[in-house]
């Protein structure tokens, strides 16, 4: 049973050929049986996509006036909001700076708690703490490590001397302490999935390397690293996805601020939808999001795919 | 399975019809009020005893109380459920989210509900200061109910401490500086352990800063909520003096100070004064460690603080008995005995004068006398700030506020961008 489902997980690639085959044959029932997940996909994402573009062509209907088409006038609204633009360049940052480190991180901490140490089960559940917490709790603590003076980080810092600083009230410190917040959450919960891999990987490799000398550090670099590419990818995905996806620290601990500083793309288009109850201008910024979303995932996937190796 | 299935097909029908035939015997008007929780305390049990008691009182008026979550969390789901069609008949929320409600027109003026005399005198029965946030263009849209304002609390050990008169709060701008710089407390590495003074700055630091333009004498917004005033030059004074306390005279925290954190602050003695909302007197009076005192604002042109907080709406797609039916619960809500009880079971300023003047409010205040001080303070109160798009020209300003707070801009720089941003925002309305 493994042996034939095996092939058929693990290479996508071969997929594609064989179900062209089977929907030349038994194409009706093929259909029947893609049809509730496929109206689930068109009624729920595809639907509300395509809506959503609409309504970024239309203004924002108010009480008794009613939504007219608008062209592309949110669009040029779009481009000449500052706020916009910063959320854009705070998302990047935030991206750029959160997805390699929880990434890194992820792999040093299953390395570490996959050999033989003492306490290894205690110390796999301290690394997945933080993903079992809901985002909003975490963020409620990490808010009090933040505190200037009694928080828990100056206290440290009052150990070595340091005075208080306001961590979260500072432009130049708001955004990076949401970034280590995120990193924090994000490690451990890709560290499950490294460690999944890494217990696939067949002892004799490791025993075949040693033989032939092969120092901890080529091993790694060599057969170890190449064999969790496809975790990587799907790792990869998932935080890049994520970057753009999960305010909800931004929601506790900064509402966007000071002055703009912690604005998240998805943190403004909530505020514009449904604070200032824009939707038409919402919809706009939402469209931004989804082609940027698109956009890396379709590179991703073009990209990766051909230097993945699938066992 | 298809005998399961008749069966349940069966109950189902017996269920619809039990169901219609509960809601044609009885001849009541039933409605749905949503309300926001935003102090500490036991608040849905608070409201869901009052509601009881009405319906004691009213047999033929149901009302079924839905918590909303936050403000923010109330006004999203009341213009969604506009937009959607299943609308509650009534709601609390904020009395600054008015034109926000006039412009979705979802809301009635209470000018077209009110008929006996009784009505009309109720309606003129609070406080002025509370009705400039509820009226506009002649008509009251919404009714005050849990309504605050800013005061200032201060750690009487501390005052002892630093020398001066625990009893005597400052009373003027001049006066904060003075006993800031006494009450600021260095370690021996010359960090700071102690501040002057805590204005808090994150979320909605629009709101203290206009307890500061208040008492620089300035209005920021017209009555209309068409225009505002963000770089007026007394406005960008009073921005100057936020700045300065911790630029200039380093009373008071650099940066950006957490509005959540700071009664937690005032309570570790790492603020010697701190303002925030009366909302917090029963948090305070729980949990201070010391002796404090509760006072006014200090003046500068004058004294001042803005109003805050929620007030009762009526929605247009409402038949005419829920409107009526509503209205009586409001009236009822907001009865002098009523408001009384609410003030002193949450903190919040009880509405009408005539709640102060009843036996439970009088023994009240005799036993705890801070819980005046938001009452006295109501004379000098402007409306909180109130406009067209209301939470996008708010942004405008919060934004250009903590700029100048952290030194990105300087104030006259900060509220003309302000300035410039409202304007554009509210270009639709004038």
């Amino acid at each position: 049973m493994a042996e034939s489902l095996a092939p058929s997980v693990d290479r996508p690639s071969t997929r594609r050929p064989a179900g062209r085959a089977a929907a030349g044959q038994g194409g009706l029932a093929g259909w029947l049986l893609l049809l509730p997940a496929a109206v689930l996909l068109a009624a729920f994402t595809h639907y509300p996509a395509v809506a959503t573009f609409l309504h970024s062509l239309y203004s924002t209907p108010r009480g008794s006036r009613p939504a007219h088409f608008v062209g592309l006038d949110n669009y040029q609204a779009m481009i000449q909001d500052p706020v916009f633009w910063q959320s854009l360049w705070n998302n990047a940052v935030y991206a750029l700076g959160t997805i390699p480190a929880a990434i890194a991180l992820a792999l040093v901490m299953a390395l570490w708690v996959n050999g033989r140490i003492r306490g290894r089960g205690l110390l796999r559940l301290a690394y997945f703490t933080p993903t079992v917490l809901p985002m909003i709790a975490v963020a409620n603590i990490w808010l009090f490590f933040y505190t200037p003076d009694y928080g828990l980080i100056d206290q440290v810092g009052h150990l070595f001397g340091a005075g208080a600083h306001n961590w979260l009230g500072s432009r130049s410190t708001a955004l990076a302490c949401l970034m280590v917040v995120t990193v924090w959450k994000e490690a451990g919960f890709f560290m499950i999935f490294y460690l999944a891999a890494l217990q696939q990987i067949a002892p004799v490799l490791g025993e075949a390397a040693a033989i032939e000398g092969a120092g901890r550090w080529y091993f790694f670099r060599r057969v170890t690293f190449p064999l969790l590419m496809p975790t990587t990818l799907f790792v990869l995905v998932n935080a890049v996805i994520n970057a753009f996806r999960v305010v909800d620290h931004v929601v506790v601990m900064t509402r966007g601020g000071p002055d703009n500083a912690t604005e998240l793309l998805l943190f403004y288009i909530y505020e514009v939808a449904f604070k200032f109850w824009d939707t038409a201008y919402g919809a706009t910024l939402t469209m931004v999001l989804l082609a940027i979303l698109a956009a890396v995932a379709l590179g991703q996937f073009l990209y990766f795919d051909k230097r993945v190796h699938y066992r | 399975m298809r005998d399961r299935l008749t069966r349940l097909l069966g109950t189902a029908l017996v269920a619809g019809g039990l169901a219609l035939g509960a809601g044609a015997a009885r001849a009541e008007t039933s409605l749905e009020f949503y309300y926001p929780v935003a102090v500490g305390g036991p608040i849905t049990k608070i409201v869901d005893g009052m509601v009881a008691d009405f319906e004691k009182g009213h047999p033929d008026i149901k009302v079924k109380p839905i918590y909303a979550g936050s403000y923010q969390d109330t006004i999203t789901k009341v213009l969604t459920a506009i937009k959607g069609g299943d609308v509650p008949q009534l709601s609390v929320i904020l009395s600054v989210d008015m034109f926000t409600l006039i412009d979705e027109d979802a809301i009635v003026p209470y000018e077209s509900l009110v008929k006996t005399e009784a009505d009309k005198a109720w309606l003129k029965g609070f406080y002025p200061a509370f009705m400039e946030n509820s009226q506009t263009g002649g008509k009251t849209w919404g009714i005050p109910f849990q309504r605050s304002t800013v005061v200032m609390y201060w750690n009487k050990e501390a005052f002892k401490e630093a020398g001066l008169d625990p009893e005597t709060p400052p009373q003027t701008w001049d006066e904060l500086v003075a006993f800031g710089k006494k009450l600021t407390k260095k370690d021996a590495s010359g960090n700071v352990t102690r501040w002057g003074v805590q204005i808090p700055s994150s979320g909605f630091p629009y709101w203290l800063f206009q307890a500061l333009t208040t008492q620089n004498d300035v209005r920021l917004m017209n009555g209309d909520g068409t225009e505002t005033h963000f770089d007026d030059p007394k406005v960008v004074e009073a921005l100057q003096y936020w700045v300065d306390l911790s630029r200039k005279w380093q009373i008071h925290a650099p940066g950006i100070v957490e509005w959540g954190t700071t009664p937690k602050d005032f309570f570790e003695g790492k603020t010697a004064i701190m303002w925030t909302t009366t909302g917090n007197l029963t948090n305070v009076r729980k949990n201070a460690p010391f002796p404090f005192g509760v006072a006014m604002l200090p003046e500068h042109a004058r004294r001042g603080t803005p109003t805050g907080g929620g007030n009762f709406y009526i929605f247009k797609k409402s038949t005419p008995e829920q409107k009526a039916a509503a209205l009586t619960f409001i009236e009822w809500m907001t009865s002098p005995e009523r408001a009384a009880q609410w003030g002193i079971e949450t903190g919040y300023v009880a509405v009408s004068p005539a709640a102060w003047e009843t036996p439970e409010m009088k023994a009240y205040v005799k036993d705890f006398p801070p819980a005046a001080v938001a009452r006295d303070q109501l004379q000098y109160a402007f409306a909180e700030l109130s406009t067209h798009d209301n939470q996008r020209v708010t942004k405008a300003l919060n934004d250009g506020l903590q700029a100048a707070l952290t030194g990105a801009k300087t104030p006259a720089e900060a509220m003309k961008d302000s300035q410039a941003e409202a304007k554009r925002i509210l270009r639709a309305y004038q």
